[in-house]
């Protein structure tokens, strides 16, 4: 017969200081775990939401980020001839030409400067971006020098506010508008026109290509086609999987060092859960020993107290998951090395990795309350009867 | 001039919200060289007033003076200072601690007075050789009978050779044989070294063995 | 026996306990100097510039180049000792494309420069006969010999399994194809910033097969004999091409270093708040330690009272208890991080030098711990001092 919960319950409950003071170490590696996850899931979510499901981006064959590719001119309008490049009710192709240079600009508020990235469209190409929204101001008019702020570095850059002028190359943009783009790395960037800024920077021909296609199950085809056609030399990918797989380098980073940091505090978190579990066998010695003396066997005093270890990090895993969630939605900022510029995104406490805090915390329970189970259940019945 | 001199003492203690009154004005002397055994029955006021003696706790009233010193006039450090020189205690449960050896134990009160670690060590087996224990310096209370861990008690007691010892107790947890060689020291101490002794006790043929017999009930005295 | 073996008794007491909560400590203490080490690391970075250079970059940013033409009219400047060029070139081994390295196409004028930072410490034999100029290791013959040679850290070397004389092909990422590169020498670093993980290579080989000729320049480093002239020639370095298609911008080399650290945005931050959290779980473990601690013995403490002990000794003990296992655990978990993390050469990764835990952390982190003692120690130790006799007595029956 097992041991009632109950008991193990009010045994917690009745050591509060020992309890809390175990339990809120267990807590703060659970907080560190999740916001870890948080981390890395919020940056890896700003770049896969970049990307739609629906488009598809060319870069230069070998190219491994936007700025490392090149598109000419000619190679964009061959491939927006295409087809099976969808088209807009006016008749013009759905497909944005867009260049993607990076840009050094002073932050604002701290010392330092960092990159950002400068995308240059054509007017049509918000067609194709349709996450992209102005929140405060207006768009950029074509053929002006009038740029858009994403929302998340306007606060984070010197120069950004609207009204305010920022410099490229030789000539002196004005900031007329701020946009949201879904959560997106978009926002972490500064729009214009391709006609104004291509000058602007001494840039001729494009970085990408990003277009909707008429039938998307098409997309195998036509990949093959675009990329064996030599006078291209492009490669062509899902958007979002380019956009994800722009996160790949920088998300594992985190996921390593996040892994790393808190499998270190949970060996100091288990120590903690072995001492309390063991002060907790060491105060009911008579009591095991009658339980045993009853007819319980040494299998179910042992888990029983596997159980109440369970129980008590538990509750210091429910503890890490609220010291957790406030850290959601927080707007943090980096530079993801495989793009060369700044990403500001927002950590993201999803309900998997607050299941999984529970989970690591349920596990240094079952860790740290082993040893102290097993010299429960192990422990000589006469000498305890009598009482230590 | 009496070693013990007790005054008017009064004791009452809260105890939620009713006041419970354990020693009701006591008055009572005790001469240098005493050997006075204190009886009653259970709750009768024995041991506050042991304490009250020992100065590890205060009366509500009244004045407690040990050879000449009013313990109302010591307090916090002065009291503790006070304690080590001139008050042996023994207590029936021996109280020893346990990770500290034989010898470790007696040397514990001398940690309190100015002396070299040499000359602390000489005067801790010499109190353990006066108690018969030489030859178990280096053991821990575990391995000792309950008769042996109380004798390292009263060697503990003894070693900063103070006038007045307190015993409570001292043989209630003991066989009769361990009992009686507890006793047969006690009273060596009273008679060759001159100490005075208060000791309480419920057992009569304990009493026996002592220069006076006083008997509390109910936070009253009676001879 | 004296008052300290007392305490050292007492912990023997429960001897489990004691070093459950010493390992928890020595862990916590290994984090936390492994975080101020990421933090050091990030300042050891500044470090790898010198004073007396100077980098000019476009002012756009890194990714715009400039054209060749500027060499010489840096060079002419006065004071100017002489000028490198350096060009990222990004590229990623086929064979291994997990492991990013740095890679830099540079010209002949950056050995000498560099020669205070990095050393070479072994080279193939020349295969033709060419003079090495003045003030040019002998041992860059082969390389300068070669178009396709390159110098290869020797950590580099042994991550990717490589051996000198060997031909690698990388792919390239801004500059597309196939480009086979042969090592012809292997540098240690001088100094331990400089890293050992980068691989430089023939500037003129990327310019012609890479840009068809076009001669572009990455950055361009400038030697100067006086750095008290640093900040002047930056100006007019600058001013000479304000208005031109590449205007510059021309800094200090630790300036330009500490650009790329502050580029890490939050992250320094980041690591702090986990150090404090991590404190701050193993002040609790070592609270909870020291009030078990306290309670078994609360009987004990009344004795010691009763024999003579002042409160105030009894205080001392209980936060001497808790000061030796924590400041134990600190040593441990401090001094193991240093010795393990710069031992081993572990290498973050990115820009970034070898790992370094500078003795300010250790002893940072030997404070912490002493610190996290007393805190852990004063409620158990105060509790204790102000304990009455009478009371801790009566808790023996």
């Amino acid at each position: 017969m097992a041991i009632p919960l109950s008991y193990n319950i009010r045994n917690v409950l009745q050591r509060p200081v020992a309890t809390l003071t175990t339990a809120v170490g267990v807590g703060l590696t659970v907080t560190i775990f999740i916001g870890a996850l948080a981390l890395a899931a919020g940056f890896q979510e700003a770049l896969r939401q970049s990307g739609s499901a629906a488009n598809v981006i060319a870069l230069r064959k070998g190219a491994d980020s936007e700025i490392s590719s090149y598109i000419s001119r000619d190679a964009a309008n061959i491939v927006r001839a295409h087809p099976e490049v969808a088209t807009g009710p006016d008749g013009r192709p759905l497909a944005s030409p867009e260049m993607v240079v990076v840009t050094n600009k002073p932050r604002l508020g701290q010392p330092g400067s960092s990159n950002v990235t400068v995308r240059a469209i054509n007017p049509e190409g918000l067609a194709v971006r349709s996450a992209v929204k102005i929140v405060e101001g207006r768009m950029f008019t074509p053929g002006t020098d009038e740029a858009i702020v994403g929302k998340r570095i306007a606060p984070r850059f010197a120069g950004c506010g609207i009204g305010e002028k920022i410099r490229f190359g030789q000539r002196d943009f004005t900031v007329v508008g701020h946009f949201t783009a879904e959560g997106s790395a978009f926002e972490s960037e500064i729009w214009g026109d391709n006609a104004v800024l291509q000058p602007a920077l001494n840039r001729d021909g494009f970085q990408t290509l990003t277009f909707r296609m008429k039938d998307p199950a098409r997309f195998a085809a036509l990949k093959r086609e675009l990329e064996n056609d030599p006078r291209l030399q492009i490669q062509v990918q899902n958007e979002q999987n380019f956009y994800s797989s722009q996160s790949d380098m920088l998300s594992n980073i985190m996921r390593f060092m996040g892994v790393f940091i808190t499998a270190i505090m949970a060996v100091g978190a288990i120590f903690g859960a072995m001492n309390t579990m063991y002060a907790a066998v060491g105060q009911r010695t008579r009591e095991i020993a009658t339980l045993l003396v009853l007819g319980f066997s040494p299998a179910s005093v042992m888990v029983s107290f596997m159980i109440e270890s369970v129980f008590l990090s538990l509750i210091g895993g429910a503890i890490g998951c609220l010291l957790a969630l406030p850290i959601n939605g927080i707007v943090t900022s980096t530079t993801n090395f495989q793009s060369f510029s700044e990403v500001a995104f927002a950590f993201r406490v999803t309900p998997p990795a607050l299941l999984a805090g529970l989970i690591f915390a349920a596990l240094m329970g079952a860790v740290g309350g082993f040893l102290p189970a097993l010299h429960a259940a192990r422990q000589p019945l006469a000498a305890s009867l009598r009482g230590m | 001039m009496a070693a013990v001199e007790i005054k008017q003492v009064r004791k009452v203690y809260q105890r939620d919200t009713q006041k419970v009154q354990v020693l009701d004005g006591i008055s009572l002397e005790i001469a240098k060289g005493d050997f006075v055994a204190l009886m009653g029955p259970s709750g009768s006021g024995k041991t506050t007033l042991l304490n009250l003696i020992g100065g590890l706790d205060r009366p509500t009233s009244g004045d407690v003076i040990v050879s000449g010193t009013s313990l109302s006039g010591l307090k916090g450090r002065k009291l503790a200072k006070w304690r080590a020189r001139n008050i042996g205690f023994i207590f029936q449960l021996y109280n020893l601690i346990p990770v500290l050896t034989a010898i470790q134990n007696v040397e514990l009160p001398l940690l309190l007075v100015p002396m070299s670690g040499k000359e602390r060590r000489k005067r801790a087996r010499t109190a353990l050789e006066l108690v018969g224990l030489g030859d178990r310096l280096a053991h821990y209370p575990r391995q000792l009978s309950g008769g042996q861990e109380q004798r390292v008690a009263i060697a503990r007691a003894l070693v900063s050779d103070p006038e007045v010892l307190l015993a409570d107790e001292p043989t209630g947890d003991l066989d009769r044989k361990s009992g009686e060689e507890i006793l047969n020291l006690v009273v060596r101490l009273n008679r060759e070294f001159g100490k005075t002794i208060l000791m309480v006790t419920h057992d009569p043929h304990a009493a026996e063995r002592a220069t006076h017999a006083l008997h509390l009930d109910k936070g009253v005295l009676s001879n | 026996m004296n008052f300290f073996s007392l305490v050292l008794v007492n912990l023997g007491r429960n001897k489990r306990r004691t070093i459950l909560t010493l390992l928890s400590v020595t862990v916590a203490l290994f984090l936390f100097c492994s975080l101020g080490g990421v933090l050091d690391t990030l300042q050891e970075a500044i470090k790898v510039g010198s004073e007396t250079r100077l980098v000019t970059r476009n002012a756009i940013s890194l990714v715009f180049p400039m054209p060749l033409s500027y060499r010489d009219r840096i060079a002419v400047l006065p004071g100017v000792k002489s000028v490198a060029l350096q060009n990222w070139f990004g590229a990623t081994d086929p064979k291994n494309p997990r492991n990013f390295f740095a890679q830099f196409g540079v010209d002949d004028a950056f050995f000498p420069i560099y020669a205070g930072d990095m050393t070479l410490v072994e080279a193939s034999p020349p295969q033709a006969d060419v003079a090495v100029p003045q003030g040019m290791d002998p041992k860059l013959a082969s390389y300068l010999a070669e178009q396709t040679a390159c110098v290869v850290g020797e950590k580099l070397l042994q991550k990717m399994g490589w051996k000198l004389g060997q031909t690698v092909t990388l792919s390239g990422t801004i500059y597309p194809g196939s480009w086979p590169f042969t090592i012809r020498a292997v540098y240690r670093a001088r100094k331990k910033s400089f890293g050992e993980e980068t691989m430089f290579f023939h500037w003129k080989y990327l310019n012609e097969h890479g840009m068809q000729g076009r001669a572009w320049v990455g950055v361009y480093v400038l030697d100067l004999g006086d750095p008290g002239r640093a900040a002047d020639l930056a100006k007019q370095v600058d001013a000479m091409f304000e208005n031109s298609d590449a205007a510059t911008r021309t800094e200090s080399e630790q300036a330009f270093q500490a650009g790329f650290v502050s580029m890490y945005g939050n992250i320094p931050f980041v690591l702090r708040v986990i150090g404090l959290a991590v404190v701050f779980a193993i002040l609790l473990v070592a609270a909870n330690t020291m009030m078990m601690a306290f309670r078994e013995r609360v009987s004990e403490f009344g004795v010691l009272k009763t024999l003579g002990f002042e409160d105030g000794m009894v205080f001392r003990m209980v936060l001497a208890e808790a000061a030796i296992i924590t400041l134990g655990g600190g040593l441990l978990g401090s001094l193991g991080a240093k010795l393990a993390i710069e031992g081993s050469g572990f290498n973050v990764g990115g820009f970034l030098p070898p790992m370094s835990v500078h003795w300010s952390t250790v002893a940072t982190g030997i404070g912490v711990a002493f610190l996290v003692g007393a805190v852990s120690g004063l409620i158990p130790a105060w509790q204790a001092a102000r304990l009455r006799i009478v009371e801790a007595l009566r808790r023996v029956e």
